[in-house]
């Protein structure tokens, strides 16, 4: 695209207009706190909590989403058949309901009045108010992006890689671990992350399941809501620190240029 | 010895019909047809990577049809090789090795010797990556034979090459079905690759077996105007016989044999077919006057058009040939055809 082209130029001041949209609030939010705010925040216990368990519920709705995803993602790369668009849709749901929705959804099926609720109950499974709630939630929102990337991972793996492997005398398990897996797992790195990602940014779904115990999204809402937008921020500024790590391990694991034959 | 019968798959958009073959043991068997027409389905099915609607696969009078791929003994090359791209030469040839019961010497023995027949000792280190199309080959033929499969299915293993890797290539191929006493079912659509590597071939059309028989045989007797066509019979017209006599509309035809009432084609071979300017009145040649109506230039090779009455002909003739006669768009010639190049199906 030459310089003096004019369609140069839109795309250049769109991209100019995106960056400024996105940067902007972030960078003055990130900057608002003073160090000695941001690290008198990292030092209240309440805060560190929170932040904890943001990541250790995020780090086990993406374990989870790995463990449960990853033989859904690998069949649906795998297999045509009636009905795979809708399978498709169903998974992608998660994304575009309203997170109250969400929380609204699972509370509605895990109440003594549901059927899975009071065998939940019954086996001691307390979700409303719990940290097994927040997982639940996260799950719900994480999974999408799990299965999505790593399905897109399976599908770059030619089946007749797999095809030659099991013909050299390896069942579809080995042949999973030893070929699909060590040519896909970036992706499921990739789609981990995702998942955790999307799980810590999570709020509207959770404060409906579990307002306590709180994770940081929720206390930065209860910070907002009750002191305001000054002691609001360094709990964002720290919680979004976390995200950018996350973040930028996926675009550096992305930006490794994978075998191919 | 491999006998399909009466095999049927249906893969929703496209099926196999009613496809039976037999291939001897150490035989080179070679699978043509034009693409889309099942040959890799048929392949893969063989192979047990596809589901078999109904009918059996055996080997060796062992019916494999519901047996697992990793127990059948079929290895399979693919075109674009299907090479492990995470592993190097060497690895890609060993990988088949842990599920073999062989000893480490006997392994390492047949990796020696498929590493002398295919000349790749240095490249063993590399990544496939790394590799050129004819090395890629080499290195798919040695990691399927190295785990002594009873049949080697070959799916175009030579059509990704260029021109010149393609002759070393095939040559290659032969020796190596020699030397490793394996059968050799191939997928091509080259009949040269054909008459030089097989003995016997089938022709797929449409998910149904065409043909089978011996190459040559396939080559100057096919049974059908596919067949024909494949086989590179570019002149067939649709024609009633009369004795010996080949009707195709205005034009009759002495063709020196008695013909099946039941035939309604008549085909000769381009190359078949002699351009003079006086009529060759010897060993039986049976001369057509016409006038040539078109050249294609094909390099070493002209196709020639001519027309005998309403009737088109077309021939294959060498540049310097038909450069040496003179002859035009629109000159008068005879065409000289032998009884021997009619075919009659």
């Amino acid at each position: 695209m030459k310089k003096k082209d004019p369609f140069f130029w839109v795309t250049i001041s769109c991209g100019i207009i995106i960056m400024a949209f996105i940067l902007l609030p972030l960078v003055e939010m990130m900057a608002a706190p003073s160090l000695p705010m941001l690290k008198k925040t990292i030092c209240d216990k309440d805060v560190v909590r929170s932040i904890r368990l943001s990541i250790i519920t995020a780090g086990s709705a993406a374990l989870i989403s790995f463990l449960l995803g990853t033989p859904l993602a690998y069949f649906l790369a795998r297999n045509h058949f009636r009905g795979k668009r809708l399978i498709e849709s169903i998974i992608d749901l998660p994304i575009v309901i309203p997170h109250p929705v969400v929380g609204i959804a699972i509370l509605s099926v895990a109440g003594k009045n549901h059927w899975l609720g009071k065998i939940l109950h019954e086996l001691g499974i307390r979700i409303m108010g719990s940290v097994t709630g927040i997982i639940v939630v996260l799950i719900f929102v994480g999974m999408p992006f799990y299965v999505n990337c790593v399905k897109d991972g399976f599908e770059r793996v030619s089946p007749r890689l797999e095809n030659v492997s099991r013909s050299l005398g390896a069942s579809m398990f080995s042949t999973f671990f030893r070929v699909t897996f060590r040519l896909a797992w970036r992706s499921m790195v990739i789609g981990f992350i995702m998942a955790m990602a999307r799980a810590i940014s999570e709020f509207g779904a959770v404060v409906i399941v579990a307002y306590h115990p709180m994770i940081a999204p929720v206390m930065i809402y209860e910070r907002f809501a009750g002191f305001g937008l000054k002691y609001s921020q360094p709990v964002a500024v720290w919680l979004v620190s976390v995200c950018l790590i996350l973040f930028l391990t996926v675009r550096i694991l992305t930006l490794r240029k994978p075998a191919t034959s | 010895m491999i006998r399909v019968t009466d095999l049927n798959i249906n893969l929703g958009g496209f099926q196999l019909c009613d496809i039976n073959l037999t291939i001897a043991e150490n035989e080179f068997f070679v699978l043509m047809g034009p693409t889309g027409s099942g040959k890799t389905v048929l392949l893969e099915a063989i192979a047990g990577l596809i589901p078999v609607k109904t009918g059996n696969i055996s080997v060796d009078k062992k019916n494999i049809t519901r047996i697992p791929p990793e127990k059948r003994g079929v290895g399979i090359v693919y075109q674009d090789q299907a090479l492990f791209p995470h592993l190097t030469v060497k690895e890609n040839i060993l990988y088949g090795i842990p599920y073999q019961k062989i000893k480490k010497s006997v392994a390492e023995k047949r990796l020696d010797d498929l590493i002398g027949i295919l000349n790749i000792s240095h490249i063993l280190d590399r990544f496939p990556v790394n590799l050129s199309g004819g090395e890629k080959q080499r290195v798919a033929m040695a990691r399927a034979l190295i785990v002594h499969p009873k049949i080697l299915l070959l799916d175009e293993p030579l059509s990704a090459l260029d021109p010149n890797f393609r002759k070393e290539m095939k040559t290659a191929l032969k020796a190596l079905q020699q030397s490793s006493m394996t059968t050799f079912l191939m997928v091509t659509h080259d009949f040269g690759e054909a008459f030089y590597l097989a003995d016997n071939a089938a022709v797929i059309n449409q998910g149904r077996i065409a043909q089978t028989g011996r190459v040559d045989d396939l080559f100057q007797h096919p049974v059908s105007p596919f067949v024909a066509e494949f086989v590179g019979m570019e002149n067939i017209f649709p024609a009633s016989f009369i004795g010996n006599k080949a009707i195709l509309g205005d034009l009759e035809i002495d063709i020196g044999i008695n013909v099946r009432h039941t035939s309604t084609y008549l085909a000769i071979r381009p190359e078949d077919i002699q351009i003079s300017k006086t009529p060759i009145l010897e060993n039986g040649y049976h001369g057509l006057k016409g006038s040539i109506s078109d050249f294609i230039d094909s390099g070493i090779y002209f196709n020639v058009s001519v027309n005998v009455g309403t009737v088109i002909f077309q021939i294959l003739m060498l540049k310097n040939t038909l450069l040496d006669m003179g002859i035009t768009t629109g000159s008068e010639i005879y065409l000289n055809i032998r009884p021997a190049a009619f075919h009659t199906f």
